[in-house]
């Protein structure tokens, strides 16, 4: 706990130096992926131009299209990110570690690098790419929202899938009777709600392994919308299937910042949900009595309760929370996208969710950053696929779940999830 | 009866009673602490100090019995009431979130907010270095606790209290986890809280603690109160009424008659998982046929250093010889096989499996091989046979041999896992703490097998904290000090020579028996 310098107490004193293991992590992940770079950029390098298209046709301002040469583009990037990696496994030999900016650095350059010979001889939609990401991540954050607070206040939310399947299947279900989205998306929440006080009532109450209950649950919503949706929706389609979505609305000049601008704020009233539970969400966690308290009970269930807090309320009330943002998730799908349900349509975004939690360390914003990644990672292989890419779309599909494999393993830094998460409190 | 006296609180509890069960962990229990005063809680392991501490503070309801403070009975539904009412508590087990600063800590369950729930942060570090200035403490209130020394933690944990306005504080065994020197501080800094008027509730078993604050002492036995004493009272008074008869710790053992080294330790050293060294190049020998006792305060090695001989610990370097072939590296099965049994200082975490039966337990280390197995399967009428001889063997107490060992007292624990190990063929006896938490009557039985296994010719090292149970057991004695041995001297040495050597002081020339 303590540093034993100070402690002889309890251990004892005696430094030992020796070079840290974790400085030498990043270097070798960089040294491996520019090898990835030299090989495909320079030995692989395809002949041709790549477009960068970044306005699309509605666009108030209209960037021009970019035009890349691949192969330089290509070996010049190759060699800059061998120059990057050399340089962090240099700083790693005299102890320092590699910045967090060099990392980024790297990962752009990267990206970069791959889109110019993904892309060479056709044109990359990229404001199409980027909007598409969004469109994919909307209910990964929503989910991973309600695992960063789930876990964070010591529930493991393992049945975010069967929270965002119950908002979806509910939403379109109740916006198509009422005629309104806005009474679909506070059904969703109430579904997700409901899921939640399942696993909130045996895991708090009950003292049941909480991934076992959420693997249930999961298993349950999956079935019981399933069945509802053949018996009940499928044959019904007109009345009971088709949700009015929510329609598009423009921000008033960030919709014109060119090209994140159209991406980000010409969007549905879902999306803009989004935007503020992410803000709400970090704002509550860190700066906030009820953050302070929701982590306290996470982390340390006996000590929350030696100064008054009531763990198991404290627990119960923010995995229902963290149910109604999940199942707002939900509701993106339905009425947010695709318009209509479909049976397990939500595909297992939960379980993407829960990495993007852990890969973003039960931070609501690196977790937001995570979600964003899998979905650019997944969309990526969409486009690439409809311009003819040489990555087989299988490959690209692997991305999101080998990121994930890579952060859990510890590569992006010491992955430690709330102290008491997944422990039932038993008082006394 | 109003409050005369603005900030000061007198406490009093009237015949607190608190079962567990059949277990009667507090038996009405009357207490009063005045404010200015330290009053001091006195009692063995087990005694009911702490149950009735958390009767106090609300964590568990008394079954008959009334808190007064000031008079007024109060009825505490949880932590939360008992704060409000003033009392405070620096618990055992520090109740800190290791992850949050010293501010938050302090602020948490009474935090102040300012616009849009926002929390004050400012508010809460002027308090902590407002308490800090006035007691004198160096606490930094963005420090994460986590970072913080154990004596600094308590601290925070002291501030938390007082940062409640509370005026009754109770200490439960706050010197457990402390240094030396900490606790001087830790004394320092009671004195003066009861200068400042604070009613002081301090739970404890070392006597020379209560003698140097204590203003009143009342001893707990059993559950119930079964005296007061005066600071003025002797170590032996004091511990008489502890313990319930005038304590005669000195088990009857006859001179030991040591044959050739058994044991060979050279230049033991242990790393632990934070790359600290936590056994420094120990070397030592037992020889077969005496006992030798580790001394030491809790937390000097003497964990790891056991671990080690049975194999438990990964990074060891150094040679362990037993009667000439190494231990080292070996797994700990081999450890087994080769001869050492290990009494574990945890006996519920490393030396049982609670949730299985006495007789489960009783062949853990064999359940593999003849007699207990044959051709993949357990022989069930075998082992009964032999738990059955085993239970009346070592006296343990119990149903049946299918009782699980979750359900046994302590010492009838404790006897399951000697039973286990003594019936082994052994060629070495390594016993941590072996007597820890049990009662007077389990301990003399548990010394009388200790002795009886060294009467049979078997080296055995002992641990212990226990200063009494070292000097009734010891045939030599290795003192060890921030994971080295300080010395190691004969059995019959001095306590006040012993002292001063768990506290790094090396031993006198008189006598060093290496």
């Amino acid at each position: 706990m303590s540093t034993a310098t100070h402690d002889p107490g309890t251990s004892v004193a005696v430094p030992v130096t020796r070079t840290d293991r974790r400085h030498v992590k990043a270097p070798i992940a960089l040294g491996v992926f520019a090898l990835l770079a030299v090989l495909l950029f320079v030995f692989g390098r395809r002949d041709g131009v790549a477009t960068f298209q970044l306005s699309r046709a509605a666009d108030v301002v209209q960037v021009p299209n970019i035009p890349v040469p691949s192969a330089p583009t290509g070996i010049v990037l190759a060699f800059v990110l061998v120059a990057l990696s050399i340089l962090s496994g240099w700083w790693a030999r005299s102890g320092r570690r590699t910045p967090t900016w060099l990392v980024a650095l790297f990962a752009a350059l990267f990206l970069l690098g791959f889109l110019a010979w993904a892309a060479a001889g056709a044109t990359l939609p990229i404001a199409g790419l980027l909007a598409g990401s969004l469109a994919l991540a909307v209910p990964l954050i929503f989910g991973s929202m309600g695992g960063v607070i789930s876990e964070r206040v010591g529930v493991v939310n393992v049945a975010i899938e069967g929270q965002l399947l119950a908002g979806a299947f509910t939403s379109a279900l109740v916006a198509s009777i009422t005629g309104s989205s806005l009474a679909g998306l506070a059904a969703a929440m109430v579904a997700g709600v409901l899921v939640s006080f399942v696993l909130a009532a045996f895991s708090i109450k009950y003292f049941v392994d909480q991934v076992i209950v959420g693997v249930v649950l999961n298993v349950l919503v999956s079935g019981l919308t399933g069945f509802l949706f053949a018996q009940l929706l499928s044959p019904n389609a007109a009345a009971l299937n088709s949700p009015p979505r929510f329609a598009r609305i423009n921000i008033p000049l960030l919709s014109e910042i060119p090209i994140l601008g159209p991406v980000l704020f010409r969007q549905t009233l879902i999306v803009y949900l989004m935007y503020i539970a992410v803000a709400a969400v970090y704002f509550g966690l860190f700066h906030t009595r009820w953050g302070l308290r929701l982590r306290a009970v996470g982390e340390h269930p006996q000590a929350a309760d030696t100064v008054g807090i009531n763990v198991a309320a404290t627990r119960f009330w923010n995995v229902s929370l963290a149910g109604a943002i999940a199942g707002a998730g939900g509701a993106f799908f339905t009425l947010g996208s695709v318009g209509a349900f479909g049976k397990d349509m939500t595909a297992g975004a939960g379980f993407i969710a829960l990495a993007a939690v852990i890969f973003g360390r039960w931070d609501p914003i690196r977790a937001t950053l995570a979600a964003l990644l899998f979905g650019f990672a997944s969309n990526l292989q969409n486009v690439l696929g409809i311009i003819g890419s040489p990555v087989p779309s299988e490959f690209m599909l692997m991305l999101p779940y080998v990121v994930t494999i890579f952060a859990v393993a510890g590569l992006v830094g010491r992955v430690r999830g709330p102290a008491a998460a997944g422990k039932p409190y038993v008082k006394g | 009866m109003p409050p005369d006296r603005l900030g000061l609180m007198t406490l009093e509890l009237r015949g607190i009673t608190k079962r567990f069960g059949a277990l009667v962990a507090n038996d009405h229990i009357d207490l009063a602490v005045e404010p200015g005063e330290i009053h001091c809680l006195l009692g063995e392991n087990g005694a009911g100090k702490s149950t009735l501490m958390n009767v106090l503070y609300g964590l568990y309801q008394a079954d008959e019995g009334q808190i007064l403070l000031d008079g007024q009975v109060q009825k505490f539904a949880g932590p939360g009431d008992a704060m409000a009412a003033g009392i405070g508590m620096v618990h055992q087990h520090f109740m800190l979130i290791p992850v949050f600063t010293v501010a938050e800590n302090v602020m948490l369950g009474h935090e102040e907010v300012g616009f849009g729930g926002r929390l004050d942060l400012t508010a809460a570090r002027a308090k902590v270095r407002e308490i800090s200035a006035r007691f004198g403490f160096d606490v930094d209130p963005d420090a994460l606790v986590d970072d913080l020394p154990v004596g600094v933690q308590q601290r925070v944990e002291i501030i938390k209290a007082l940062s409640r306005d509370a005026k009754v504080l109770v200490f439960d065994e706050p010197t457990a986890v402390l240094t030396p020197q900490e606790t001087d501080e830790l004394m320092a800094i009671m004195r003066q809280l009861k200068a400042a008027g604070t009613a002081i509730v301090f739970i404890t078993h070392k006597l020379r603690e209560v003698r140097e604050v204590a203003d009143r002492i009342t001893v707990i036995r059993l559950g119930k109160v079964v005296g007061e004493a005066q600071p003025t009272a002797t170590n032996a008074e004091l511990a008489s009424l502890m313990v319930g008869r005038s304590v005669e710790l000195t088990v009857h053992k006859e001179p030991a008659t040591p044959g050739a080294a058994a044991l060979q330790v050279r230049d033991l050293t242990v790393f632990d998982a934070r790359d600290q060294m936590v056994v420094n190049s120990v070397s030592f020998e037992v020889r077969a046929g005496e006992i030798l006792a580790v001394a030491g305060v809790q937390g000097n090695g003497q964990t790891e250093l056991t671990e080690a001989i049975l194999g438990l610990q990964p990074r060891v370097t150094g040679e362990i010889l037993l009667d000439g072939s190494s231990l080292r590296a070996l797994s700990v099965r081999r450890v087994l096989n080769a001869g050492v049994g290990f009494v574990p200082e945890d006996r519920k975490e490393d030396g049982l499996v609670a949730e299985f039966t006495i007789a489960e337990n009783l062949m853990l280390d064999r359940a593999d091989r003849e007699p207990f197995v044959r051709r993949g399967t357990l022989q069930l009428a075998y082992l009964e046979e032999f738990a059955e001889q085993k239970i009346t063997q070592f006296d343990i107490r119990a149903q049946g041999i299918d009782t699980h060992v979750g359900r046994l007292s302590g010492g009838n624990q404790q006897k399951v896992v000697l039973a286990r190990e003594l019936s082994r063929e052994l060629r070495l006896l390594v016993a941590a703490q072996p007597t820890r938490g049990l009662d007077v009557g389990s301990i003399e039985f548990v010394h009388e097998q200790i002795i009886a296994t060294r009467d049979a010719g078997i080296p055995v090292i002992v641990v212990s904290t226990e200063l009494d149970e070292v000097v009734a057991l010891a045939d030599r004695i290795a003192v060890m000090y921030r994971g080295g041995i300080v010395g190691i001297v004969p059995g019959d040495t001095p306590r006040d020579v012993l002292g001063l050597m768990m506290a790094g002081e090396p031993a006198p020339e008189r006598g060093v028996a290496a």
